[in-house]
């Protein structure tokens, strides 16, 4: 099983991308769950969501305490919020930073892999606006093979409808572009 | 072909209704139950759905009008929360009386204050005693299979009770996992239409909710009670035809890696995934004899069955969601120490309460219950309850 925590704020979307992933996973055959974190979300405020994906069915309910992938939709957030917390020491945190991975590491201390993307700046390319969860998405799945990144076509094209498809410019964007860097 | 598809649970919920093809449709929005009614009113704008769906400025009048549509012989559907349950509490009552086969959901969720607005069970146990059936759901799939078959018991003519489908309000409600739903035309087969009893009709006029004077006020309550209770026979008859037709199998108790266990956990709700989690850690990896039992049938309560299945254990550990304030135990452990009062080599019964106000209970807490309840019946401790993980 592996266990997703979204790191963005309120109005980002971090919600919508963990169910992307789970639907995604779904349609694969295999079992997920995506959940929010269930507080009194407040746009901009500092928000998270969560995803299972597992090859056999999901019976913990609690919240990921211990993920396996943390995605950060927001880099604001890296000041203030521990996105280390709780991360496996095989642990993989993805970034939408302009910084490059060893500025990153150096500024913030991160011990883990590391994987990261311009996320903004295709956002504003693709979509016209810095919303970052479609194109965090791309980053996530090329970090971690969670699901085919095509898996994710078909339940963007559902949820975004006629702006599906430069969300999906900006996924598969987003994939090509981002960098990993394995400790 | 059953589909398989990754929707929240709250919409899976809204897809039996539909399927259910209920007439009438009466609400007020709350959360954490607010996206079921959402998608409902959706799917009857756009006339996916042919049902009267009808508005209302509180629960209050929500339970109201499905009192209304239910006696003109409309199946009739609603879902709350917490403080909306409890707005709706004077109603609830007289459903029953009159024999109208509301289903209701209940996204379960505290109770103010202080306002929380996060899962716990306080609101079905203020619910407890108003005389509808109640039923538990732990995942996605048994909501959607659970309000299926919940139209069918409630609407046997053998019962002709309300029924609420309990669901965990955010921990069910909004996540989003695979649910297999079931094809319409089988869905028509299992649960044909709604064929009332009695309803109010200007051509052969009837009288519902007459006063009970004293001569005849105990026989209806009486009456009242003994319908609920035998509604559980019922219960079990439409699991039976459920799992035969789709393969899904319901108990209106549950057990879990339970067979000849020292010690067992009783649970409710959608916790119980996480503490069959706690089990198999339990048995496979600290090789202890522990095993889980869960309520599904809260009311009418399962006294045989739930005496079956504890039967043989010298611990059992009971969770509960909720507090009832000034009692000498939490609202399921009363019942379980009732039911097994008297019985001869009954277990010692520890009595715990946690998960309040959307607090998690991890497997951790479940493994600590365990210790807990073990050591208490080791030394016979005298006590009421306790509570998990409260800072003190």
């Amino acid at each position: 099983m592996i266990e997703v925590r979204v790191h963005g704020r309120g109005g980002q979307g971090g919600v919508t991308s963990a169910e992307m992933l789970a639907i995604a996973a779904i349609n694969e055959g295999k079992f997920a769950q995506a959940f929010p974190s269930f507080g009194p979300e407040r746009r901009g405020a500092p928000v998270i969501a969560f995803a299972r994906v597992s090859e056999e069915k999901i019976r913990n309910r609690t919240k990921v305490y211990t993920p396996d992938v943390v995605l950060v939709l927001d880099p604001s957030v890296l000041s203030i919020v521990d996105v280390e917390e709780g991360l496996k020491a095989d642990g993989m945190l993805v970034i939408n930073s302009a910084k490059s991975i060893a500025e990153l590491r150096r500024e913030y201390g991160f011990k883990t892999d590391l994987a990261r993307v311009d996320a903004t700046h295709i956002a504003l390319e693709e979509l016209g606006l810095p919303i970052t969860n479609t194109t965090m998405l791309g980053a996530a799945v090329k970090a971690r093979p969670l699901v085919a990144v095509d898996s994710l076509v078909g339940p963007l094209e559902h949820r975004f409808g006629r702006i599906a498809a430069k969300n999906i410019r900006a996924l598969k964007r987003a994939y090509e572009e981002t960098e990993i860097d394995f400790i | 072909m059953a589909k398989r598809v990754g929707i929240e649970v709250s919409l899976a919920i809204s897809e039996a209704v539909k399927q259910a093809k209920v007439d009438a449709i009466a609400a007020y929005p709350i959360t954490p139950q607010t996206h079921i009614v959402e998608h409902l009113s959706e799917l009857v704008a756009d006339a996916e759905l042919d049902a009267a769906f009808i508005p209302v400025e509180s629960e209050h009048s929500a339970m109201s009008v499905c009192a209304g549509t239910a006696a003109a012989g409309a199946r009739t559907y609603t879902a709350t929360s917490s403080q909306g349950l409890a707005l709706m509490n004077e109603i609830l009552y007289i459903i029953p009386a009159l024999r109208l086969p509301i289903v209701m959901t209940i996204a379960n969720r505290a109770l103010s204050g202080p306002i929380s607005i996060w899962n716990d069970h306080s609101d079905i146990m203020g619910a407890r005693d108003t005389g509808w059936i109640a039923i538990f759901a732990e995942n996605g799939q048994e909501a959607y299979d659970l309000t299926l078959q919940s139209f069918k018991i409630a609407e046997d003519h053998r019962v002709l009770l309300p029924i609420s489908v309990n669901i965990d309000g955010f921990t069910l409600s909004h996540v989003i996992e695979p649910h297999e739903f079931i094809d319409q035309q089988e869905v028509d087969a299992f649960l044909p239409e709604y064929k009332p009893a009695v309803q109010l009709n200007p051509d052969q006029p009837v009288s519902m909710g007459m006063v009970g004077i004293p001569e005849v006020y105990a026989e209806a309550k009486k009456c009242q009670d003994e319908v609920l209770k035998n509604s559980e026979a019922v219960v079990k008859e439409v699991f039976r035809e459920f799992g035969e037709k789709f393969g899904r199998h319901y108990q209106v108790v549950e057990s879990y890696r339970a067979e000849g266990a020292e010690t067992l956990l009783l649970t409710m709700g959608s916790v119980s995934e996480t503490a069959m989690e706690a089990i198999d850690r339990l048995q496979d990896v600290e090789k202890r004899s522990v095993g889980l039992v869960r309520l599904r049938l809260w009311r009418p309560f399962p006294s045989a069955d739930l005496l079956k299945a504890v039967t043989g254990c010298k611990t059992l550990a009971v969770l509960d969601r909720a507090v009832s304030f000034g009692s000498p135990g939490g609202p399921v452990a009363s019942e379980v120490r009732s039911t097994l009062y008297g019985v001869d080599g009954a277990p010692y019964i520890a009595s715990f309460i946690a998960g309040l106000g959307g607090r998690d209970i991890t497997i951790a807490d479940f493994i600590s219950i365990v210790d807990q309840a073990e050591s208490m019946a080791e030394s016979n401790e005298n006590h009421q309850y306790k509570m998990i993980g409260v800072r003190e």
